[in-house]
């Protein structure tokens, strides 16, 4: 019996949590804090040891654990391979830095907050951990509670409006997915992925399965027409829940495509890919147009985000070697660029508590450093050559060229828009002329907030000049996605 | 002839108990406290003589009472809910001087009559049980008889249950007429699908167990009799009655009309579906706890219903594991209104509960556990109680009713994460007083650890509950 790893990494969050829950600090939270964020860095230093020891040359899923649950029904089982591990690292990265940056932004209820992001983070790792249907959904939609009242009870002023938008949206999406499973336990006479995609689910059941799965994760990604819930929930929620939501929430949908949506049924994704096609293109070209028109920081980088994931959707759907790994790229990338633009807003928003565009201008004079790093953020979002968006665009691209001319021009407008909004948003930020006499007397950036910032932005860089080991680590288990769905599709 | 009396040991012991303490409370002056000492130690004694009794299947007078594995779990059921509501209650029956020696008694004569009607096996001994369980229930609706919505609540509550007992009992006789018999096992032999008259019977049977579990189209009494009663008479409303009305209907469902199946599903299907939809969408506009928890366990009512409806014992099962954990959310939910008592004087309205996060952060997050699962998000307990159901749900095939049955569970979350909302977003209005109602607070501790707790070990009721079944 092996030491078992993943539950440990799932539960350390749970259990620390719990700790602060007894511990008494009433005054200055100083232990809640301290609790919280040890915890989290040896979570994330836990994956690192789990990323290193993952063996890559092997596409199976490894350090598996399986349990009884439910009795001759549902086994309680995780497993990592080189896709989900990536997905692992980012959350335990970036939970970390959610920490630190609540110690600025967070003034009430520092105790809870601690609270609900770590119990966050342990359904977040149990999503990317998990290798029964059951277990998947049990993480997917208990991440639903912390988040609701993350967002509702530190948010800005329509935080009610929002949280309920939110909620109900995700509990509106996943509710099919539940039948869908439920619907597969009694097709295969079991919910374990592993064991589903040896028996294959039959041809005739695997569209309407699909879409109920679709329900779910376009919610969840969020794609065009639903996505509304996400500007609004960006907008209201506190920093650290924003940078979480786009960082890693958003992510659980992708990885759901990759996971459970295309090994599992490959007839219905190959039937579907014309509807997704489109559906990503509207996403990436209206909701960059709609980014260009706001003149709110943050739901403008929300916007940006729904474009951002239109080409994710679009290179999983290309089922090429290099849009899926694009795709995979593109939200590894795009988790740590949008975390550090929502928490560059949230620094500015701290100090003048708007985050209204037309507050800011000309801040490069007054605090050049934050605008330094801004302007290097903005770039990476906008796909520059050297930081890891470009990356990430470009495979897609390059995957949607070889099968689709049509979407592959249109997505490339995408860019050009992508670079026309970041930029008018860089230049009416910190360049131009002070609006704002307040601007004159802003601190710049203190040491955590450097720390934070400068953490994010060097793997920015080093992924964008360096993306070999991301690229090594699910290269493998990429190829034989792409071979099994081909076979499936070959063998019928 | 001689019975073996062993079977009936529970409920010899518990009339016999019943009679005693009615002798105590007459003859000794303000003997409440004793008297509600003994019932509670009643309750004890009457669980532990079912839990040493075997759960192998006995018939005795003319086979019309059984004890098995099915009637004992429910029997324990009621037995231990009513423990806990009682108990929680009792700072709440002080302070509202309603500690009169009859209460905790009829509370007893209820369960006795709850005792015979999930024992029962014969039409004559079912409806007598109903009827002894009904009328201590009428007195208890309108035991606060200073009060004018008391008593009006216990005058809608006897009025329109009597017209529903005098359908089922007009549904029994139909059946006697049609099948000769009044024993279960006889008239499922006798019955058929040709038998027109006895799906007549059948029907008005369903009426009045329909009534009884408050589903939807019978429900209309319950919002009137949950708000009007006392916080402590509806938190047992909301729980024991409706364990013994789910267990009949199953146990209906099982023997009698085992073989007109297809007859009695549709209409189970559409008490079911009416009971999620309304339940549903007339909460989301109360102001009142306890009315929208009326409107909540209609809800509720109907997703069990959900699992009696697919008509197989996996159905049955997830129904009783449903009920399960809908009474240890309502054991924690009720046991929450004892504590925000104010200037003497117990707070019902969700705006009464704004910001109590603030000031009574214990107490917040116990609503939010309870609430969440209420509205069966995982991975609280709720949730497995869904999640059972709409397995054997789809099991069937029915899919129409496990969508309509989810999306419901969206819909009835709106009003839910209202309440949470008050709870937590809202600014604080009200402190309450330091409540030391301990017993209250444990009902609500062991409701909450059951609840978070339950994905540990997902399977113990099931593993529980298939035993039920085996025979």
């Amino acid at each position: 019996m092996n030491f078992p790893i993943l539950s440990t990494l799932i539960f350390l969050p749970l259990l620390s949590s719990i700790f602060i829950f007894l511990s008494k600090d009433k005054t200055n939270n100083l232990s809640s804090i301290y609790i919280s964020l040890f915890s989290s860095t040896a979570t994330f230093f836990l994956s690192l040891f789990l990323w290193y020891s993952l063996d890559l040359t092997s596409s199976d899923f490894q350090f598996v654990e399986e349990k009884n649950w439910i009795n001759n029904f549902i086994k309680f089982k995780l497993g990592v391979d080189g896709i989900s591990i990536l997905f692992i690292v980012l959350t335990t990265f970036i939970t970390p830095i959610c920490i630190i940056s609540c110690l600025n932004s967070v003034k009430v209820r520092v105790k809870e907050f601690l609270i609900a992001i770590l119990i966050l983070e342990t359904f977040m790792i149990g999503v990317f951990c998990s290798l029964d249907l059951v277990i998947f959904y049990l993480f997917f939609e208990a991440g639903l509670i912390p988040m609701f009242l993350i967002i509702g009870v530190w948010g800005g002023p329509k935080r009610v409006y929002s949280a309920f938008k939110f909620f109900l949206f995700t509990l509106l999406g996943s509710v099919l997915m539940l039948v869908a499973i439920i619907v597969i336990y009694w097709l295969t006479g079991t919910t374990d992925i592993t064991q589903i995609y040896e028996i294959k689910i039959p041809k005739e059941y695997q569209n309407i399965l699909w879409l109920a799965f679709l329900s779910s994760f376009a919610v969840k990604m969020p794609m065009w027409p639903v996505h509304t819930w996400l500007p609004d929930a960006h907008v209201e929620a506190p920093t650290a829940g924003s940078v979480i939501l786009a960082a890693i929430l958003l992510k659980m949908a992708g990885y759901g495509f990759l996971r459970f949506s295309i090994p599992m049924f490959p007839f219905a994704s190959e039937y579907f890919t014309p509807l997704i096609y489109t559906l990503s293109i509207i996403a990436i070209i209206y909701t960059s147009l709609v980014a260009l028109m706001q003149d709110d920081m943050k739901k403008l980088i929300a916007y940006s985000s729904v474009a951002h994931m239109g080409y994710v959707t679009l290179g999983i759907f290309t089922m090429t070697k290099q849009g899926i790994e694009g795709s995979i790229y593109q939200m590894i990338s795009h988790g740590l660029i949008s975390a550090a633009l929502f928490l560059c807003v949230g620094v500015v928003y701290d100090r003048l508590h708007s985050r209204m565009i037309s507050t800011y201008g000309g801040l490069l004079n007054y605090i050049p450093k934050y605008s330094f790093l801004f302007i290097v953020f903005a770039l990476a979002a906008l796909g520059l050559p050297g930081t890891s968006g470009f990356l990430g665009e470009f495979l897609v691209l390059t995957g949607a060229f070889q099968k689709s001319y049509l979407a592959a021009i249109f997505a490339t407008f995408g860019v050009v828009l992508g670079a026309a909004y970041m930029l008018w948003l860089t230049k009416r930020v910190i360049f131009g002329s002070v609006s704002n006499s307040e601007i004159r007397n802003l601190n710049d950036i203190n040491k955590l907030e450097i720390l934070m910032l400068v953490s994010l932005a060097f793997f920015i860089i080093f992924f964008g000049f360096y993306p070999s080991p991301l690229m090594e680590t699910f290269s493998v288990s990429v190829n034989s996605l792409i071979n099994n769905y081909e076979t499936a599709l070959i063998s019928n | 002839m001689i019975f073996n009396l062993n079977i009936l040991l529970p409920e010899i012991f518990l009339s016999l108990s019943i009679f005693s303490i009615l002798m105590i409370g007459v003859f000794l002056k303000n003997s409440f406290n004793l008297v509600f000492n003994l019932t509670s130690l009643i309750i004890i004694i009457t669980a532990s003589i079912i839990l040493s009794s075997s759960n192998n299947e006995e018939k005795i007078f003319s086979e019309s009472f059984t004890r098995d594995g099915f009637s004992n779990y429910f029997k324990i059921l009621i037995l231990l809910s009513s423990l806990f509501v009682l108990n929680s209650s009792k700072d709440f029956i002080i302070d509202n001087k309603l500690d009169k020696f009859e209460y905790p008694i009829i509370i007893l004569l209820s369960i006795l009559g709850m005792f015979f009607m999930v024992s029962a096996n014969d039409l004559i001994l079912f409806y007598l049980g109903l009827e002894l369980q009904s009328l201590s229930l009428y007195i208890l609706a309108s035991i606060d008889r200073d009060n004018l919505r008391s008593t009006e609540s216990g005058i809608k509550y006897f009025v329109l249950s009597a017209l529903s007992s005098g359908l089922l009992l007009y549904g029994c006789s139909l059946l006697y007429g049609f099948t000769g018999s009044t024993n279960f096992e006889s008239i499922a032999n006798q019955l058929n699908k040709d038998n027109t008259g006895a799906v007549f019977a059948m029907v008005f049977i369903l009426v009045g167990l329909a009534f009884k579990v408050s589903a939807v189209p019978f429900h209309m009494w319950t919002p009137d009799v949950y708000e009007g009663a006392p916080t402590s008479i509806t938190s047992y409303f909301a729980v024991v009655p409706k364990v013994a009305g789910l267990a009949l209907l199953i146990k209906f469902m099982f023997i009698p009309f085992s073989n007109i199946l297809l007859e009695w599903q549709t209409i189970i299907i559409f008490i079911s579906i009416a009971s999620m939809i309304l339940g549903a969408i007339a909460a989301m506009v109360q102001k009142n706890f306890k009315r929208l928890l009326a409107y909540s366990s209609i809800g509720h009512i109907g997703y069990a219903l959900a699992g009696v409806a697919t008509g197989a014992i996996s159905g049955y099962q997830s129904a009783i594991v449903y009920i399960s954990i809908y009474v240890i959310m309502n054991i924690g939910a009720f046991s929450c209104l004892y504590l925000l008592k104010k200037d003497g004087e117990y707070k019902e309205n969700i705006s009464d509960l704004s910001g109590i996060s603030k000031k009574h952060p214990l107490l917040a997050i116990s609503l939010l556990i309870i609430l969440f699962s209420l509205a069966g998000v995982p991975p609280l307990g709720g949730f497995f109680a869904k999640f059972y159901v709409f397995v054997a749900v789809l099991e069937k095939e029915m899919y129409a009713l496990a969508i309509i049955g989810l999306l419901t569970t969206v819909m009835s979350a709106f009003y839910y994460l209202k309440i949470i909302k008050t709870i937590y977003f809202d600014d604080s209005l009200i402190t309450f007083e330091p409540n030391k109602n301990r017993i209250a607070q444990i009902s609500i501790f062991t409701s909450c650890t059951i609840l978070i707790t339950f994905f540990l070990y997902p399977s113990i009721l099931n593993n529980l509950v298939n035993t039920l079944f085996t025979n």
